[in-house]
């Protein structure tokens, strides 16, 4: 009846915290303990040569992949160019550059990129 | 023997002797400056109730008069050591000791030196202050409000958090006074100078005394001061002196660049230089952050691992003024049982 209504046709945009895929967040914090102290004040962000250019915004990864969302994080990751100035700047001392290297192995040893 | 040798004739130290001069007990007070009141004199008003600092400085000037308080100024303490009868030997400056039975360390805190975030131009660009410069401004000059360049600022920026709640300072704590004192600064800018925009940018804003949530809303409702959540990440100088801002509006998870006049860097607390001499003379306890380690939180929060030696105010942590004389006037209470058990 209710999907006559056409209400099954949009997914929840609710978060659902009990069921959140944690594999790749627990990979990254086991192996870069410091990532789990973010506070997202966005220095990265504001810093990045890419994100002046792209929509690549390394703070939302944080936040996304905690939420266990990788839908576009394969795309988004390439466009890190490496540099580190991020490193520099955050102030909680996160080592960024390896946050990244570890997305791009969690998401291939996992098997998470669609 | 004197019963009480207090270190630093700031208000915390003053008040200690106050609050111990009406217990009875007889007290010296020994100050580096040439003057009491510490950080208090470089400073316009308080927070969050806008009133003059010379106006407590000027209440204290009287008590210690009225109470005829010793006070020893130009005097630097170099080492406490502790005597096998429990006393304390008191070294300074000026090649004289003192004996006494208890030793109060008031000697406060030290400002971070903003150079220090060179990315943030501090003493490189013209136009990039600390709060406490401003603080100096709004003090010699209350009728017109100028960038150091001369000119009205049409915009202006608060930086919160710097030097604090930052592993590459090397200080994790945050300083718990810069947020208001941004939002008291931001509201007296505005007042001076109703066309400049004023913006705050902040990584949490923590705001949590008595008045300052009140203040906070009289700036955004009030003034229009505008509050960026967005850590800024470096700053660049334009040819005419004004400043390139780089930040990400984190709400709007977006980078951007703004330009502004004036950039004022909300400096933070720094554990004194004193502090590291008297932990290597006495062996007092320091806490990870540098300052002084109180004996238990909640129940002995004068107290020190040492006993007989007491603190009072930022020696231990930030502090406002608020909780700066309150912990002042505990200090006092502690040591009077101390002294009489």
């Amino acid at each position: 009846m209710m999907k006559q209504f056409g209400y099954n046709s949009l997914k929840s945009r609710t978060i659902d915290y009990k069921n959140i895929n944690t594999t790749l967040i627990s990979y990254i914090i086991k192996n870069e303990p410091s990532f789990s102290s973010c506070i997202s004040c966005g220095s990265c962000t504001a810093t990045c040569s890419a994100a002046n250019l792209t929509f690549f915004n390394i703070r939302r990864l944080n936040i996304q992949i905690r939420l266990g969302e990788f839908e576009n994080i394969r795309q988004e990751i390439d466009k890190c160019m490496l540099c580190g100035k991020c490193l520099l700047v955050c102030p909680r001392g996160i080592n960024t550059r390896n946050v990244i290297m570890l997305i791009k192995k969690g998401l291939v040893t996992f098997n998470l990129v669609e | 023997m004197i019963d009480v040798l207090i270190i630093g004739g700031g208000i915390a130290g003053i008040e200690t002797a106050c609050s111990l001069q009406e217990l009875g007990l007889e007290t010296l007070v020994l100050e580096k400056e040439k003057q009491i009141g510490g950080h208090l004199n470089n400073w316009d008003t308080l927070f969050p109730t806008k009133r003059s600092a010379s106006e407590i400085l000027e209440y204290y000037a009287e008590q210690i008069r009225k109470k005829s308080i010793t006070i020893y100024l130009n005097t630097t303490v170099t080492s406490i050591r502790k005597q096998d009868d429990g006393s304390f030997e008191v070294h300074t400056s000026r090649e004289v000791s003192f004996k006494s039975k208890t030793v109060v360390m008031a000697h406060g805190f030290s400002l971070f030196n903003a150079q220090r975030k060179e990315e943030y131009g501090y003493k490189i660009y013209e136009n990039v202050i600390t709060s406490a410069d401003l603080e100096q401004t709004f003090k010699q000059n209350n009728d017109v409000f100028v960038n150091p360049m001369g000119k009205i600022p049409e915009r202006v920026a608060f930086i919160h958090c710097v030097g604090s709640r930052d592993e590459k300072s090397g200080n994790h704590y945050c300083s718990k006074v810069c947020c208001i004192t941004a939002v008291k600064q931001a509201i007296k800018v505005k007042q001076l100078s109703p066309q400049t925009q004023v913006f705050c940018f902040y990584m949490d804003l923590r705001l949590y005394g008595r008045g300052f949530e009140e203040m906070y809303r009289e700036a955004q409702e009030k003034w229009g001061v505008q509050f960026i959540r967005g850590r800024l990440s470096e700053v660049a100088e334009n040819i005419d002196g004004s400043l390139q801002l780089k930040a990400e509006d984190t709400l709007a998870a977006r980078p951007f660049k703004m330009s502004v006049d004036m950039l004022v860097l909300m400096v933070g607390f720094e554990a004194n230089k004193s502090t590291a001499l008297f932990h290597n003379s006495c062996g007092v306890a320091c806490s990870e952050s540098r300052f002084i380690q109180p004996r238990h939180h909640h129940l002995s929060a004068n107290a020190t691992n040492i006993d007989g030696l007491f603190t009072a105010g930022t020696s231990i942590a930030p502090l406002s003024v608020f909780d700066t004389l309150n912990h002042a006037k505990a200090a006092a209470f502690a040591i009077h049982s101390y002294i009489t058990k």
